[in-house]
């Protein structure tokens, strides 16, 4: 694996039957970028992401992910990379400090280093006083910055966030999206699905999957330029409209 | 005429916390309005679309829905309302057709006597009548709830989030349907995160803390925008956003799209060719641009947020 990337996948693929849900994708994530990764329900972003993640195994193909092989090593993976999606977050009736302890735990953070982690990582949010609070009762906006930060308190070298603002209202979502550009100022990969376009745009580079396939991959604005489109938007328009699988 | 009229409705899940829906004096929607709600997380726009199904009560006030009132007719209610929830709340274990069936059945209506105002939505899940409905992909899912809670021809419509997690060509149908179900005469109430959805809608209302801040058509919410805005991008995205907040001109930045957009002091006298020429001799960037705009709807809602 070359140093500057922290994913190389090379003809993944995955076949469920006769149906192939991801087909033959190639490609690199640089480190330190926020790689977008976007296409229609049902152009096989989430199989691309349980292979990635080490959840499922590919039935042919390469794939590299935090320097460990999905073949061998996925074990090593989970271990290796964060994951936060808008469904899964935190548990509700535990404390944030509860919350903290057992990802922390689940996440191989050594025990005597998990509560100075886990003191810096309030510190930041400026929630050292909701320590005792169950995370229930905390306004959404705190929960989702607390899901975020728990993803990565094992300081992992790639972040994995499945439509991490679903649902999420205009304010919110540029929130939590600075807090991205926070933790990838600080060194670390992104790799984000959304199905906002604007989303889109704040992206080094962007994934476009249209049937399994990777149809495009570049910078929005070189996107743009090559499609002659003004936004990402019209790109994905562009790009679906090929589209055969609907779902 | 009205469609629906809301009085005064109040409700309140905790003692000692402030209610989830408190909305003073009266909101109405007309027959065949498309009203959009929007609004961030806990606003209480689950909260009084729950209340106006029926499905749970006011702690005060009440509301009247074509002339029947949610408290002592709610069983009426219920046989000419459609509610398609933010969860997804078919039956898993039943196939799409068989969803499809039951629901109907419910009503006392047949699959198709109402099957003209659901088959431009049902064609795309013909194909899969006979897959249970817990093995359907999330947009599919959506697509079948619709269906579902439009299947007794219903004369008004709640839909609760409807495109969350839904990609931007499946979105652009489900505002189509809805478009023809305007048309039909059906009364629609939706909330969304999106905006451009929000500017799909007749009149839309900004909840927050319960309340509604604002309901205005998205022309007359836009036209009332009265500061000045602008939009701004340099090769440094995330480095401009924090050093265009130290402006003083600034009142607030945020990114939006490929620019920051930066809304301008009340007395502000900055104009774009000096803001650029600050941004590249004081803070040092490069690629500068910078250009006044027009508000769009969601510059609108960034900037009543804070209110």
């Amino acid at each position: 694996m070359k140093s500057g990337h922290v994913i190389e996948v090379e003809h993944l693929t995955k076949k469920f039957g006769d149906f192939t849900a991801v087909d033959d994708i190639s490609f690199d994530v640089r480190r330190g970028e926020i790689f977008g990764f976007l296409g229609a329900n049902g152009a096989g972003k989430t199989t691309a992401m349980r292979m990635l993640t080490g959840l499922s195994f590919p039935t042919s193909g390469k794939g590299i992910v935090a320097g460990f092989d999905v073949w061998t090593q996925s074990e090593l993976i989970k271990k290796h990379i964060g994951y936060m999606s808008q469904k899964f977050s935190l548990y509700g009736d535990l404390t944030v400090n509860d919350n903290l302890e057992l990802f922390a735990g689940i996440y191989g953070v050594p025990r005597h280093e998990a509560a100075s982690r886990i003191d810096e990582l309030l510190g930041r949010l400026s929630l050292s006083s909701e320590k005792k609070s169950l995370v229930r009762d905390l306004p959404q906006g705190w929960k989702q910055k607390l899901a975020f930060s728990v993803s990565i308190i094992h300081h992992p070298e790639i972040v994995f966030l499945d439509e991490p603002t679903g649902g999420v209202d205009p304010a919110a979502r540029r929130q939590f999206w600075e807090l991205i550009y926070e933790a990838v100022d600080e060194g670390i990969t992104a790799f984000v699905t959304t199905h906002y376009m604007d989303e889109a745009e704040y992206c080094d580079r962007i994934t476009m999957m249209v049937d399994g396939h990777v149809e495009a991959l570049d910078s929005p604005a070189r996107l743009k330029e090559k499609y002659g489109a003004s936004s990402i938007a019209e790109v994905f328009d562009i790009l679906a409209r090929g589209a055969v699988r609907s779902e | 005429m009205d469609s629906i009229v809301i009085d005064s409705l109040k409700k309140s899940y905790r003692k000692n916390q402030p209610p989830a829906v408190d909305i003073g004096g009266i909101l109405t929607i007309s027959k065949g309005e498309l009203f959009g709600i929007i609004g961030p997380d806990g606003a209480g726009k689950t909260t009084l679309f729950r209340m106006l199904a029926t499905l749970i009560s006011p702690d005060e006030g009440t509301a009247i829905l074509e002339s029947l009132d949610i408290l002592r007719d709610y069983r009426e209610i219920r046989t000419i309302l459609g509610y398609m929830p933010g969860k997804f709340s078919l039956y898993s274990d039943l196939s799409v057709r068989e969803n499809l069936d039951f629901f109907a059945s419910v009503f006392g209506k047949d699959v198709e006597s109402s099957y003209g105002l659901i088959e431009d939505i049902y064609c795309r899940l013909k194909p899969f009548e006979k897959r249970k409905a817990g093995n359907l992909s999330g947009g599919m899912k959506q697509k079948l709830a619709l269906c579902c809670s439009l299947i007794h021809s219903p004369s008004i419509l709640f839909l609760d989030e409807p495109t969350t997690g839904v990609d931007p060509s499946s979105r652009r149908e489900l505002w189509e349907t809805l478009a023809r179900l305007k048309a039909s005469g059906m009364t629609i109430v939706v909330s969304t995160a999106y905006m451009d959805e929000a500017g799909r809608c007749d009149r839309v209302g900004m909840m927050k803390a319960g309340r509604f801040l604002a309901v205005d058509s998205p022309e007359d919410i836009i036209s009332k925008f009265s500061r000045r805005l602008a939009a701004v991008r340099s090769d440094d995205m995330f480095r401009l956003l924090k050093d265009l907040r130290c402006m003083a001109d600034v009142e607030k930045c945020y990114t939006f799209g490929d620019t920051h957009h930066v809304t301008l002091k009340k007395d502000a006298g900055i104009d774009a060719a000096s803001m650029a020429s600050i941004l590249e001799s004081e803070f040092g960037h490069t690629g500068v641009y910078v250009r006044e705009i027009k508000a769009s709807l969601e510059d609108c809602y960034m900037n009543l947020e804070d209110k």
